[in-house]
């Protein structure tokens, strides 16, 4: 998870979700407290959903 | 000249793949390459002592071998180390180059060997030695000594090494001063008439290559998995115990996450420079984000959340040392039996 998505690329990272800037990769300082959270489950649910073969169980 | 040249099994003459469990063994006089090494140097140089050791032995108990050649060396009061050519035996180059760069640190006498380029040897040790471009194939012993050679007087009596190109050693990736004729746009023009004209040219800044890397297959069930976090933004507890430096990092540090629904502000801190670090330091789950990953857990969604997170500070960090790390996380988490890893980069 990382807001420097060309390095991620270049690197050759397989799995890569975009992250909320780089100061704040899993968060947002401008969002207020719940929106900011729901924002990072959202960001982590995306990860795992990356992390899951294809094809299995949801 | 006084050389301590250091061998595998095969070349040292013991015995092939069925002897890479030998210990260290110390033999007066030279060996197989280092007969070779010694009629090329000629003008009295002399491999005083050959040190052979089996190549599962070396990498199995590499501490110990250090310590010991280390002493042999200095005992047998040499002036040049060492070990080789390698070509692409893994395992006998990377004794080769930790061998080599104790042998500088320690004692301060030269210390050379040979690898072919993908000896992961080269990879850990390319910036700290010179390193000879063996070639894979040992067919091609008396060349690469005698590029060995010519290294080892000039280090001997320290004189000025030149360009990889010229001495035939690997690219060590260090930036050197060097006065030279033509500026850089001079320079720029020339290599850009020497591409249309379809010639060869040399570039001043080669592009860094990156290895494709295959993509694991993916988690069959996350409700059952264990799911590891790791970052590179450099989030450490208060007071950084392991000292992980901010830039160019030499360590990374693992970090007791158990029973803790989330990261609180007054427990950590930042160790990374290049980033505005205000942000994390008012709530570290905008970089290591345990909260939303705890919540998951307790719904099902993920199997287990391990019990630490993994952080080092990933600025301005040479490849080799970034690898290095890559690699002992990479043990971690495999001897932990973790099944997926949310990674967060800065």
């Amino acid at each position: 998870m990382t807001s420097a998505l060309p390095i991620a690329k270049m690197v050759g990272s397989n799995r890569v979700v975009l992250g909320h800037g780089i100061v704040h990769v899993a968060g947002d300082a401008s969002l207020p407290a719940e929106e900011e959270k729901a924002l990072r489950r959202r960001l982590v649910e995306e990860a795992l959903d990356s992390l899951k073969a294809e094809g299995s169980a949801e | 000249m006084r050389i301590v040249h250091y061998l595998n099994q095969f070349f040292g003459g013991i015995g092939g793949e069925e002897q890479a469990g030998s210990p260290l063994r110390a033999v007066e006089n030279a060996v197989g390459p280092g007969r070779l090494l010694e009629q090329t140097l000629g003008d009295g140089a002399t491999v005083v002592q050959t040190l052979v050791c089996g190549d599962n032995h070396a990498v199995e108990h590499q501490e110990e071998l250090v310590a010991a050649v280390l002493d042999h060396v200095r005992k047998a009061q040499a002036d040049l180390f060492v070990a080789g050519p390698c070509f692409d035996a893994g395992r006998y180059g990377m004794a080769a180059g930790a061998l080599c760069s104790a042998v500088q640190t320690e004692i301060g006498i030269p210390a050379i060997t040979a690898m072919h380029e993908e000896n992961p040897g080269v990879d850990l040790y390319r910036e700290t030695l010179y390193i000879v471009d063996s070639g894979k194939n040992a067919g091609n012993m008396k060349q690469v000594v005698q590029r060995m050679a010519g290294l080892a007087r000039k280090l001997a009596a320290g004189e000025p090494v030149g360009l990889p190109g010229e001495e035939g050693y690997l690219t060590r990736g260090l930036i050197r001063d060097q006065f030279v004729d033509k500026t850089s746009a001079e320079r720029l023009v020339d290599m850009v008439l020497a591409k249309v004209q379809g010639e060869p040219f040399d570039t001043e800044m080669p592009v860094t290559a990156f290895e494709p890397v295959a993509k694991p297959r993916g988690v069959d069930d996350l409700s059952n998995a264990k799911v590891m976090l790791i970052t590179d933004g450099g989030l450490v507890p208060k007071g950084n115990p392991d000292q992980i430096e901010g830039m160019a990092a030499t360590r990374w540090g693992a970090y007791d996450i158990s029973g803790a629904d989330d990261l609180a502000a007054e427990d950590y801190e930042i160790s990374h420079g290049g980033y505005d670090p205000r942000f994390v330091q008012a709530d570290p789950d905008r970089l290591v984000p345990l909260d939303a990953l705890r919540q998951l857990e307790k719904e099902g969604v993920v199997g287990q959340v391990h019990g630490e997170f993994l952080s080092t500070s990933g600025l301005s960090n040479p490849l080799s040392n970034t690898r290095r790390l890559g690699r002992e996380m990479a043990e971690k988490v495999k001897r932990e039996g973790v099944d997926a890893v949310i990674l967060t980069s800065t």
